[in-house]
């Protein structure tokens, strides 16, 4: 699914190189996570797959099913499956919920060259799928994020994930912020996305998410680098011992 | 030559290409407004609110040629039920126009105001104009009073069930429009104005709306997108006690357009909320110059301006809230602010308080900055094209402007209009 090999990125600003050669291989239908700790990274990962600006690839490739995602506009990515759940959703004063979704979706449907959806299907199946989210109908009618709480953003990205069906999803940080009950309607948002065509990144800091996300792999990321991959139990390891024994041990 | 001299010049030369219509009942108050026009001069780039506008077009004898605009979108408001009054190249059209007739509210033409015997119109034409002139100068307004020939005299004595709708269109090249339009509200009375169109290559246009106490009157006008039009035009409002006046303005290119809002609050408890949204593109002038007075207790006004300016384009404010004394408990608020799509446009606003009461409150800010790119990123990391993420969020950007008016049906039509504007510049 997502294919990552040799990834060097520094920002365009400054001469600062902050991935220094991320090899990383998702296959359709599994789920890896991402830990590590602060500043190592992989909020910068994301956002370079999602195609921000700010950053300059200096080496290295990244695919999605084949697809060279680099050379791409960041909603050409979308259009090919590719979705990050914000570790910071972004406040739009102005632009409503409901717009900002349908919008987004039926731009996607027509890049594919697939049939809008028409105003009422739309807004039957964003109910539903709010509902489940515990998403009331105020929050969709509001500007996109604005005065939502921590936890209400975090469960927004995930309608929009569920309404998108991308085929790449990567989650930031999409627990930091959420309540025990929060957290367990988001992972079931997560889960219920399981597929054997999709493919799921997750970065967190706490086995906590994993305990209902189950991640078939896990990575740690430390200083630009991926430094160790394992199962589950190297979660757990990390949730006892914290970083420092796996940084000793890879130094 | 002298400053003085340059004035006087250009002023006599404008005069002397104009004749003053035969007076009847409004005789004495052309006189008057013509000899303002001869003390004050006509405006010149030197004067102090005419920095950011060249006045000079709207000055010149004659009116510079400006061609038609050929759209197959329908026009504003054509979707609303209205009453009709069409002026063609500023002068009244009865084959296009409805029957004036409509319950709680007459409507007369300019011109028999005095035959008709019409005192409130006698007692409002070119009086309100005439208090507006202090302590700013409005020589082109008083140019309008002293010369228009044509416009409509509207009295609101009750609740009319539909707005009253006037239409400017343009057919000649080089036409030059003078149109000036008397509105009374009465007591408890209710109306909607609506204005659209482009008018002629050059308009004046002069409008004077005395709102007696809780009177309201809501004016929504779109301001026509022939691009080489010019038109310089006058909000004179004056609010008795507990009344409103709400009125929102939209203008879609116009090489040159000078909208001015003068507002008094003389009674307590009133509320006068101007509002505007602009979109231009190349060489796109456009001026808000607005002037709210406090002259009572209790009374509330706002401004929101926005402007969306891209190639070149040039957007003014020149805003003022003046509390007088004993204007307690005032609350003046004012926004102006630009999207500037590229680096090529600007935006210049001039905002101004000036307050001789203790207990008010009054904020203003001014901002002017270009499409938010974290908002935009975020946009197309859900898959919306860049051309419309910029469009949804320059909508978003005029939102605050468009919500000020009231009534749904009309800012949905704004809306449409505006979307049809960034749809044709992707
Ligand atoms: N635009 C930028 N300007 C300056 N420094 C940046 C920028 N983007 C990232 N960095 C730096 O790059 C490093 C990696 O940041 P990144 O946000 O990817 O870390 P992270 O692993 O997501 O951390 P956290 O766990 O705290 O979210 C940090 O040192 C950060 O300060
Ligand atoms: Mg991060």
């Amino acid at each position: 699914m997502l294919e990552i090999k040799n990834l060097h990125v520094k920002l365009e600003e400054e001469d600062k190189e902050i991935l220094k050669g991320v090899d990383l291989t998702i296959e359709a239908g599994k789920v890896h996570a991402i830990m590590g700790p602060n500043g190592s990274g992989k909020s910068t990962l994301s956002y370079v797959l999602s195609g921000r600006d700010g950053y300059e690839v200096t080496e290295g490739s990244a695919t999605l099913e084949g697809e060279e995602l680099l050379e791409l506009e960041p909603e050409e990515r979308a259009a090919l499956g590719m979705f990050l759940a914000f570790q910071y959703p972004v406040e739009i004063p102005g632009v409503g919920n409901m717009t900002f979704l349908r919008t987004a979706v039926n731009a996607q449907r027509k890049a594919r060259g697939e049939e809008e959806l028409s105003a009422a299907e739309f807004l039957k199946v964003v109910r539903a799928k709010a509902k489940t989210l515990k998403i009331d109908a105020e929050m969709l009618k509001r500007p996109v994020n604005v005065g939502f709480s921590g936890g209400e953003k975090k469960r927004n990205e995930i309608l929009q994930m569920a309404m998108l069906e991308p085929k790449m999803c990567i989650l930031d940080e999409t627990d930091s912020g959420l309540d025990v009950d929060a957290m367990k309607l988001v992972s079931e948002g997560v889960n219920a996305l399981r597929d054997a065509g999709r493919g799921f990144l997750v970065i967190t800091h706490y086995q906590r998410l994993l305990d209902h996300i189950k991640p078939d792999v896990v990575h740690i990321m430390a200083d630009g680098r991926i430094v160790k991959s394992g199962g589950p139990e190297l979660a757990l390891e990390v949730e006892h011992n914290g970083y420092a024994d796996i940084l000793a041990e890879v130094a | 030559m002298a400053l003085a001299q340059v004035k006087q010049n250009a002023t006599e030369a404008r005069l002397d290409s104009m004749t003053l219509p035969e007076g009847g009942c409004l005789k004495a108050a052309r006189a008057a407004a013509l000899s303002r026009v001869q003390t004050m001069g006509l405006p010149t780039r030197r004067d102090e609110y005419w920095k950011y506008t060249r006045p000079d077009t709207l000055v010149q004898p004659g009116a510079p040629k400006a061609s038609l605009f050929k759209t197959d979108e329908s026009m504003m408001f054509s979707g609303v039920s209205r009453l009709k009054i069409v002026f063609v190249d500023g002068v009244f059209d009865p084959e296009q126009s409805d029957d004036l007739e409509m319950e709680g509210v007459r409507i007369d033409r300019l011109e028999d105001i005095c035959c008709k015997d019409i005192h409130w119109a006698k007692d409002v034409y070119g009086v309100l104009e005439a208090r507006g002139q202090t302590p700013v100068e409005r020589p082109l307004a008083a140019l309008n009073t002293a010369f228009a020939e044509d416009g409509v005299a509207i009295h609101v004595f009750g609740k009319p069930s539909k707005p009253i709708s006037l239409i400017y269109q343009h057919s000649d090249e080089n036409s030059d429009a003078m149109l000036h339009n008397v509105v009374r509200v009465e007591t408890g009375a209710e109306a909607t104005i609506l204005e659209n169109g482009p008018a002629a290559s050059r308009f004046n246009k002069c409008m004077e709306m005395d709102i007696a106490d809780g009177g309201v009157l809501h004016h929504v006008r779109a301001q026509g997108r022939d691009h080489e039009r010019r038109a310089a035009t006058y909000m004179f409002a004056r609010l008795g006690k507990e009344s409103v006046y709400k009125s929102f303005t939209l203008t879609v290119n116009g090489v040159l357009t000078r909208n001015e809002q003068v507002v008094e609050l003389t009674g307590d408890d009133a509320v006068a909320h101007v509002a505007g949204a602009c979109v231009g593109d190349g060489d796109f002038h456009h001026d808000d110059t607005v002037f709210i007075t406090h002259d009572a207790v209790n009374c509330e006004s706002r401004q929101v301006f926005k402007k969306v300016l891209r190639n070149g384009a040039t957007g003014v404010f020149q805003g003022k809230i003046l509390v007088k004394e004993g204007a307690q408990k005032t609350d003046g608020y004012q926004i102006s602010q630009s999207l500037l799509l590229d680096d090529d446009s600007q935006f210049l606003a001039k905002p101004e308080l000036e307050i001789y009461a203790d207990d008010v409150a009054c904020s203003h800010g001014s901002t002017s900055g270009a499409i938010d790119e974290t908002a935009l990123y975020y946009l197309r990391s859900r898959g919306v094209p860049v051309d419309e993420a910029t469009a949804l969020l320059t909508l978003a950007f005029l939102a605050e402007a468009v919500e000020e008016i009231e009534d749904d049906g009309l800012a949905e039509g704004i809306v449409s209009r505006l979307e049809g504007w960034l749809a044709r510049r992707r």
